[in-house]
């Protein structure tokens, strides 16, 4: 049986996927434990993990909510951990951006951390490409996470307690985000920038509601370009 | 416990959903298929390895962050085998599997 290079592409991001499910399937059922423990109902719960699908956000709102934090700022606080995904968007239109309306759309829907870091590693390392190539890897990467974040989260309210929180788990998603990170400091443009933004954001830290990692953000992508161009015209007047 | 009231419940939910949404459309939704300028493609290759780091960092560094030796020693080991065998799913395994496995045989 053969597939269209789409489909084959979708089976390809699926497959690169596969190790964020060690991690999501944990974490979501973690969201779902501690959701409900803290007195939301079923549906809540599944409206969080559905609508928003955004589990770091998610897990700062709960956690402001518990702390009867005012409606705004647990709002607030909310996207501005999810702003970075604006960068995200910025970063991913050059490959996506001549779809249409309704898959752009779609894919917004999706543009979490692991399908899109999944999806800039692949667009580089290939970048011929076509657009149906390039969609059927970015969605084969996001579906089967955004349906594991639905059954796990729906798992862990119906579980409830039975469900331990505190196994260290938390741990999990700083090491995801390294093993991701790490594979991509290629260049000095590329450690440069990393180095920027940790240090920045440690600085920073005093800022409030997470700000202060858009503001390291922002400066680490200027000198990640800066140092690339500083490199190339070493080369040029090198050669 | 939660004493928020079942609509400000869904207010946030709500919200979030639609603020998170319109974040991620941005710039794929209104910029579409348009040309951006090679100094903002220059930028944008660098956004996963400027933002990233800033997740993480205050989760292993930062003044709230529980920073045991144990924390910080798989994290070292989960960047060397990312960088070295460029490869997610090692990177990953190798940092769960010595912190799962060093904090049972540690205690």
């Amino acid at each position: 049986m053969s597939y269209s290079p789409a489909a084959q592409q979708f089976l390809k991001g699926a497959r690169d996927g596969l190790p964020f499910h060690i991690v999501i399937w944990p974490f979501a059922a973690i969201f779902g434990a501690i959701a409900t423990q803290a007195g939301l109902n079923v549906v809540e719960v599944m409206g969080f993990s559905i609508l928003v699908i955004a589990g770091s956000a998610q897990l700062a709102a709960l956690q402001l909510m518990t702390e009867n934090a005012p409606t705004v700022i647990v709002i607030a606080t909310a996207l501005a951990v999810n702003l970075r995904m604006g960068m995200y968007s910025a970063s991913i239109t050059p490959h996506l951006g001549k779809a249409s309306v309704l898959t752009r759309a779609f894919a917004a829907y999706m543009l979490y951390d692991q399908p899109y870091a999944l999806s800039t590693i692949k667009y580089e390392k290939e970048p011929d490409l076509s657009l149906s190539e390039k969609l059927g890897y970015f969605f084969g990467a996001a579906i089967p996470i955004a349906i594991a974040w639905y059954a796990l989260t729906l798992a862990g309210a119906l579980l409830g307690e039975k469900i331990p929180t505190d196994m260290g788990m938390d741990f999990a998603v700083p090491i995801t985000f390294l093993a991701v990170v790490a594979p991509m400091l290629k260049t000095l443009a590329h450690v440069a920038s990393a180095l920027t933004s940790v240090v920045l954001v440690l600085l920073l830290g005093f800022m409030p509601y997470g700000t202060g990692l858009l503001v390291a953000a922002a400066a680490a992508l200027i000198v990640g370009s800066q140092v690339e161009l500083w490199m190339e015209k070493r080369k040029d007047t090198a050669a | 416990m939660i004493e928020a009231s079942t609509t400000q419940v869904w207010i946030i939910i709500l919200a979030m959903a639609a603020g998170t949404f319109l974040i991620r459309f941005a710039f794929l939704g209104f910029v579409g298929d348009r040309p951006l300028p090679g100094w903002a493609l220059r930028l944008l290759r660098y956004t996963p390895v400027a933002v990233l780091p800033a997740v993480v960092a205050p989760m292993l560094l930062g003044a709230k962050a529980e920073t045991d030796p144990l924390r910080l020693f798989c994290a070292a080991v989960t960047i060397i085998i990312g960088v070295w065998t460029r490869n997610v799913l090692w990177a990953i395994l190798t940092g769960l599997g010595l912190f799962f496995g060093l904090g049972a045989v540690l205690g």
